[in-house]
């Protein structure tokens, strides 16, 4: 894949807030992100992050505030890839099919090509007529970061991408990743904890209670960010 | 148009799914095929007999089937989140409902004309002739059915005791469809296998009100 | 308070004029005699339940367009006061029915109508009470209520179609209405609107104090 020249697009999130129901999910966060920034994004279960990512990708809509994306051309929303936690796969259906649904759907240019070309780099292509009920938790979200790609999105986000994966998957993972940092994807990823996955980032963003309470951005280290006494 | 492609392609998902499986339809007819039977225990199952209530003990196991089996439309849709992957992907949220109750009209359709061979065997009652004219009754019935059942499906998905909520909110909706489909197919049973257009026209209205409504307002019920 | 206090007050005395009115002021009808007094509440009662369910489909709809939570507790403060006013039809109809026919229960169209119309509006109540997140119950049964009340117009004509062409046993109105008693049965109506505008004001502002109490209980949370 080519280096993004001209696709940067940064994330700003301007007095967001909320609520479900009596549930404060988000505090008045304020936070942007800057094209090309890698983000890890942590805090505890419930913290806000699965929430924070949402809105970005406009699924929920905030109580209050708003989101808008920098670099982008005014009144354009650039290309965004979602990994979701759930993956959105569709089980009976085959690799391909699931691609292929979507990037009908994206309207892809050349979707036969880009499609095949996707999978060869999850290296799902001789799984591609399977259902994806066959599939392992890794070669799942290999295949649902291949369908947040069908776009060349210009910024990717992931929630909680290492869950449930082998230390193989999870090494591919972190190649996969650092691959799309250093063309110059935006990506925002929401992590339990230091490991090799958040040492790709260029920032790190604590959330607690719906809340920002610590920023690499602001001069925390990396391993306040991460520090915590309880155990997730 | 976008619209247009978008339920189309998801048209073709819908179907292929199903077919793949036959879940759904395996479990419609055979569920329609117990109520059919049951009911015929609780009258005397003469020809004549037949035709006064058939038509009505037929839509009624349609009308009971369909507020069972409509209920994964949107559930199934939860289960790995793909709804949030449909959101992200279609251009305007109406193609996931107009996709999922075309579907579901087919689906409907092929379980009604089925059970409706069956019917024709059991009472003694001659159904080919009428067979087109059927079809149409159906056809419209059927619309009315998918396009409530499926809305009531995303209602009711996102609320607890769902399998029995849906049943409560869409039998009573229906009533405008069960009366008119149950008399034109009566109608048609008759000798003089007459198309009924005064009921008719209202599973016509139907369709159209509640199309447009959901159109109008189907986006909201698909939002966090 | 003391608004209401008053509203309350002027509500009761209007009704017991109209009560009054329907016992001695109207005259006795001649077929039936004094069970056809019953009239003068289950007619009135099922324009006003329909009177009720039009607020609140009202409600809803603006709701879904501005998203005000205020329409919301319209919605559902009218459809209860619906479903009660709807409850009065069905039990004054077989009350009238038994001594003046002999049948508890004719599928006559109106009464069938409104029995389908409260099977509606029930699902309606019974779906708020089966979501928990506020906002989504608002949403979702906001939706549902449009449905309801579109359904409406259909279920009557539909209903009354098919009475039309099976032949009926009995009708429920009291046919040609003398001039007093027409006068008498305005009387009630406008009463039983004025009843159903207060009890749907209470309880909207029952509906207020509730997600009051609720924010401040977040705020505290919050603390």
């Amino acid at each position: 894949m080519s280096q993004r020249v001209g696709q940067l697009a940064g994330i700003k999130f301007s007095k967001i807030e909320k609520q479900f129901g009596k549930l404060y999910a988000l505090r008045r966060l304020d936070f942007d992100v800057a094209p090309g920034e890698c983000v890890a994004l942590t805090g505890r279960n419930g913290s806000g992050k699965t929430t924070l990512l949402r809105i970005a990708t406009r699924l929920t809509r905030p109580t209050r505030g708003e989101v808008t994306f920098t670099g982008a051309a005014p009144g354009e929303t650039p290309a965004i890839g979602y990994v979701s936690h759930a993956l959105m796969l569709y089980e009976e259906l085959t690799a391909a099919e699931n691609l292929l649904l979507f990037a009908k759907l994206l309207e892809v240019p050349n979707l036969a090509a880009r499609a095949a070309q996707l999978l060869e780099a999850a290296n799902l292509t001789s799984r591609a007529s399977s259902l994806v009920r066959t599939f392992s938790r890794g070669m799942k979200q290999r295949l649902a970061i291949a369908r947040a790609l069908l776009q060349e999105p210009s910024i990717l986000l992931l929630d909680e991408p290492a869950t449930g994966l082998d230390t193989e998957s999870a090494a591919r993972l972190v190649n996969t990743i650092r691959q799309l940092r250093d063309e110059g994807c935006t990506i925002v990823m929401s992590v339990h904890g230091e490991s090799e996955l958040s040492r790709l980032a260029t920032r790190a963003v604590r959330l607690d209670a719906g809340a920002l309470i610590a920023d690499t951005r602001d001069g925390a280290t990396f391993q306040n960010v991460f520090a915590t006494g309880e155990v997730s | 148009m976008k619209l247009l492609s978008d339920t189309t392609v998801l048209l073709q998902k819908e179907l292929q799914a199903e077919f793949r499986s036959h879940e759904l339809l395996t479990t419609a007819s055979i569920f329609i095929l117990i109520v059919i039977v049951l009911f015929s225990f609780t009258f005397d199952p003469t020809s004549a007999e037949s035709k006064q209530f058939g038509p009505g003990l037929l839509w009624l196991a349609f009308l009971f089937s369909a507020s069972l089996m409509l209920q994964p439309s949107f559930l199934k849709e939860r289960t790995n989140d793909t709804l949030s992957a449909l959101r992200l992907a279609v251009g305007d949220p109406f193609a996931i409902f107009l996709a999922k109750l075309c579907a579901n009209t087919v689906f409907l359709l092929i379980t009604q004309l089925l059970l409706l061979l069956v019917f024709g065997v059991f009472f003694n009652v001659s159904v080919l002739p009428i067979f087109p004219k059927l079809a149409l009754v159906f056809f419209l019935g059927s619309l009315g059915i998918s396009t409530t059942g499926t809305a009531l499906s995303a209602v009711s998905s996102q609320a607890r005791m769902r399998e029995v909520l849906l049943p409560i909110l869409l039998l009573p909706l229906l009533v405008p469809v069960l009366i008119p489909s149950a008399e034109a197919t009566r109608a048609l049973f008759e000798p003089e296998h007459a198309l009924r257009w005064d009921w008719l026209g209202i599973l016509i209205a139907f369709d159209v009100v509640f199309l447009t409504a959901l159109w109008l307002f189907g986006e909201y019920l698909l939002e966090e | 308070m003391t608004r209401t206090v008053v509203y309350t007050l002027l509500v009761c005395v209007l009704m017991g004029v109209s009560a009054y009115a329907a016992f001695y002021v109207a005259p006795t009808e001649a077929t039936m005699g004094l069970v056809q007094r019953i009239f003068y509440l289950h007619a009135p009662s099922g324009m006003t339940s329909l009177a009720a369910f039009l607020v609140s489909f009202v409600g809803s709809v603006m709701f879904l367009l501005t998203r005000k939570p205020r329409w919301d507790w319209l919605a559902v403060s009218s459809a209860e006061v619906g479903v009660a006013f709807c409850t009065v039809v069905l039990l004054t109809g077989p009350i009238w029915a038994h001594p003046a026919w002999g049948v508890w229960w004719a599928w006559d169209a109106r009464l069938t109508s409104t029995l389908v119309l409260w099977l509606l509006y029930v699902a309606f109540l019974i779906l708020r009470t089966m979501i928990e997140d506020a906002d989504r119950r608002a949403v979702v049964s906001a939706f549902f209520g449009v449905f309801a009340f579109l359904d409406v117009p259909l279920v009557y004509g539909s209903i009354w179609w098919w009475r039309t062409q099976h032949p009926q046993p009995v009708v429920f109105t009291s046919a040609a209405l003398d001039p007093m008693m027409r006068k008498v049965f305005y009387l009630s109506w406008l009463s039983l609107m004025c009843l159903m505008a207060q009890l749907i004001r209470q309880r909207y502002e029952l509906e207020a104090s509730r997600e009051e109490l609720r924010a401040l209980e977040q705020e505290l949370e919050a603390r």
